[in-house]
């Protein structure tokens, strides 16, 4: 696609693959900052910019579309818009979306009065500024692309080479400031560079949806990872394909608005990373979710299943069996999940199910006993636990045990044994070791 | 009839009444919005009923109000139903979630917009965003004493009517719930406690917005209407600490915004000599900023003078009623 385009077209995708590339990169750090929509405001609020600076151009007598002249107008009334949402929302009574909210309409509506006197004047020239509202690559010269390009590049950087310092201020803003760093500064620096990225994207992909471009990727890439130094690349390249494939659709069907297709672009991979993303996406943290109930329940029935049998082998008499009717722990569970979970017990061997005078019993395999004897064992050190440091009444302590018991890890159960053991000397260990006699083999 | 007066009541009343009553059904909502401080859902919203306004008006293809109105609201409460959806399981924050939401709605709104002006349908991209209040006329009969005759006012430009009908439904829906929105929007918790349903509230809230919105497209534009949520809202906010002289003070700031703007808009260019008139919707919502700033800085309680002055002059402190509680740790 590239090269069979001409060098313009192959310019116009490049830069926009580039600016896409920069948003996510920038756009990360203003999620995690939570300030993803003043670049909204910002970038409504470039429009009288624009509008003054057309006029201004058409009065110098170098013409209106002068684009250094226009980016500049857009940026400092970009910035003009932010910093009164900043005050604003410091200095009155009103919040910050109030503030935002109105910032963003009333500037844009200035610009909007601003094109009408434009157009009255009927220079010729102003169908140009159009195509900064809902962007336009088809009327991009090689000269804009360039610039666009260098601008991107230069962004993601100044973003790779600061990462250090902004993943500080995006996370501990005061531990960054008593630990010496200009932290103001570093917003600074990141503020501008979200209005960089903001007005080199105004002319591709346009005022009204420039944000997309910083909030979507970021929120894609946020789906996978908890990291930082995976989120900034991720959205960097889902950033970069939505421009890609937005300019791409856009030079072969020139009636497309190239902005909507990078955003709709963008969104797509939103939508995939919202479900499919194993980290925090919908299927992953459902999986999870259900990996723990089925977890949860196991533990329960292998507990009461060996608590029910404890007290004859201790008496060292064989337990009765169990029927499945009998299990009434379970009833809040439907039927059919009640046999799913059996079964499942039962194809990871810790239980057996047979057929005994009429009905279907289960019994703890050896595996299983061992495997249950465990569990009550971590449950019964965490009661003691919570018992004794923790000021739960004895009433509470089996709920409050059950809690959290599923969650134990090895390294905490060795810790609580430890601090038992401490606490109420080793013959206690040892008591409660005789009363969970398969595992004192085990422990030698 | 003087034909001055007739020019005005054909050419600049109906787009002002239509102006007037789209800003006070904004405003009234607005004030909840502000007071619940969610001012950027009324954002999100306007951006998002475009695709379902296109939508309509490329199923029915005409230009009648209903359905463009149902086409509207069932967008703006579709993306208040994903905003919620996207931020409480995509566990992203809540300006994010928006962001997300009514910017690809808005894509998509303009893509199938463009792809409808491509076939020629008869559908504004600049009169949708920005407003036509201009092209807003009717035709009265040129004496006053058949002026107010059935055929007469049949003939008035349905955006008036559907504007009209807009505050009304605001109005009736404020005043039938008035202890449930004020519960709900102060203290969500204790409102869900007592057993109303303040999602339910909620969601009622979020169908008149974009009902709203859709009257006031014709008036101000999608972008513009946010200016006519927000503004008067918070030009209130500073000077009342009760609920119905917000809500009475923002309708009132909301229609001298109207008739401000529209004087500037219309008659001051040609009073300077320039011989166009600029944007109205503009004007009307750079009016409504001006407002607010004007009362950021000179409001008599919370000012910016006040609270530099207070120290010095003896200010009697707000009382805080039962109502606004909420507002405590403000003032």
């Amino acid at each position: 696609m590239l090269l069979q385009a001409g060098l313009n077209t192959a310019l116009v995708i490049v830069g926009t693959t580039f600016l896409g590339i920069a948003a996510g990169v920038i756009g990360t750090f203003a999620l995690l900052r939570k300030r993803s929509l003043m670049a909204d405001a910002l970038a409504h609020s470039a429009l009288p910019g624009l509008g003054l600076a057309f006029l201004l151009g058409t009065a110098l007598g170098i013409g209106g579309k002068h684009l250094w002249l226009l980016l500049a107008g857009a940026t400092i009334s970009g910035v003009v818009g932010v910093c009164t949402v900043q005050a604003i929302s410091r200095l009155s009574r009103l919040k910050e979306d109030c503030a935002i909210g109105a910032v963003l309409s009333v500037f844009f509506g200035a610009g909007v009065v601003l094109l009408s006197i434009i157009q009255s004047l009927g220079t010729g020239e102003e169908g140009g500024l159009h195509h900064f509202i809902y962007g336009q690559t088809a009327a991009m010269t090689r000269g804009d692309a360039l610039t666009m390009l260098v601008c991107a590049a230069a962004t993601i950087a100044v973003s790779i080479l600061a990462m250090k310092e902004f993943r500080l201020v995006c996370f501990d803003r005061d531990f960054a400031a008593a630990t010496g760093w200009p932290v103001s500064s570093i917003d600074l620096g990141m503020m501008a560079l979200v209005t960089l990225v903001t007005v080199i994207g105004l002319q591709a992909v346009g005022i009204l949806l420039i944000v997309a471009l910083l909030v979507i990727p970021p929120a894609a890439a946020r789906f996978w990872t908890n990291r930082t130094t995976i989120m900034v690349p991720l959205a960097g390249v889902i950033g970069g394909l939505s421009g890609y494939f937005g300019s791409v659709a856009s030079a072969l069907l020139p009636g497309i608005p190239v902005g909507s297709v990078i955003v709709l672009v963008a969104s797509s991979f939103f939508l995939v990373s919202m479900i499919i993303a194993p980290a925090r996406g919908l299927l992953g943290t459902a999986t999870t979710q259900l990996w723990m109930r089925v977890r949860i329940a196991e533990d329960h029935l292998l507990r009461s299943l060996y608590e029910q049998a404890e007290p004859f082998s201790d008496k060292g008499t064989v337990p009765p069996p169990v029927s499945i009717d009998n299990l009434t722990f379970t009833k809040q569970w439907h039927n059919s999940t009640r046999l799913l979970l059996l079964y499942w017990c039962h194809y990871r061997g810790w239980i057996d199910i047979a057929k005994k005078s009429g009905k279907f019993c289960i019994e703890l395999t050896s595996r299983g006993t061992e495997h249950a004897s465990r569990l009550v064992r971590n449950h019964r050190l965490w009661e003691e636990y919570i018992a004794t440091y923790a000021d739960v009444s004895l009433s509470h302590v089996d709920y409050s045990a059950d809690l959290v018991e599923h969650s134990l890890s090895p390294a905490i159960i060795a810790l609580l044994e430890e601090s038992l053991a401490a606490r109420k000397g080793p013959e206690w260990l040892l008591r409660k070791q005789r009363s969970l006699h398969p595992i004192l083999e085990e422990l030698g | 009839m003087n034909p001055t007066i007739y020019q005005l009541i054909s050419l600049d009343l109906p787009p002002l009444l239509c102006a007037i009553f789209a800003a006070i059904a904004c405003s009234i909502l607005g004030s909840y919005l502000v007071l619940r401080r969610q001012s950027l859902l009324g954002d999100a919203i306007a951006h998002s009923v475009l695709p379902g306004i296109v939508v309509a008006f490329l199923i029915t293809s005409s230009r009648s109000m209903l359905p463009i109105f149902i086409g509207a609201a069932v967008a703006g409460v579709c993306s208040a139903f994903l905003i919620e959806v996207v931020r409480r399981l995509g566990k992203v924050d809540e300006s994010a979630s928006m962001g997300v939401v009514f910017s690809t709605f808005f894509a998509l709104g303009i893509l199938t917009m463009e792809q409808a002006a491509a076939r020629n349908v008869d559908l504004d991209a600049d009169c949708l965003l920005h407003g036509q209040l201009e092209t807003i006329f009717w035709y009265p009969p040129r004496d006053f004493a058949s002026l107010l005759s059935w055929t007469t006012l049949a003939a008035i430009p349905s955006e008036v009517y559907a504007s009209a009908a807009t505050a009304l439904l605001v109005i009736g829906f404020v005043a039938l719930f008035w202890k449930e929105l004020a519960l709900s929007s102060f203290d969500p918790a204790l409102s869900s406690a007592l057993g109303f349903r303040s999602d339910l509230i909620h969601h009622a809230l979020m169908v008149l917005l974009a009902c709203a919105v859709v009257a006031s497209f014709k008036a101000v534009g999608s972008i513009l209407v946010i200016a006519l949520l927000v503004c008067p809202a918070a030009t209130a906010r500073l000077y009342t600490d009760r609920l119905l002289n917000q809500l009475l003070l923002s309708s009132l700031f909301s229609i001298i915004a109207c008739i401000a703007g529209y004087i500037c808009g219309a008659f001051l260019p040609l009073w300077l000599g320039f011989n166009h008139s600029v944007n109205i919707a503009g004007m009307i919502t750079v009016v409504a900023g001006l407002m607010l700033g004007i009362a950021i800085i000179t409001a008599p309680r919370y000012g910016l003078m006040t609270r530099r002055f207070k120290s010095k002059s003896n200010i009697q402190r707000p009382s805080i009623s039962p109502t606004l509680n909420s507002d405590k740790q403000d003032s």
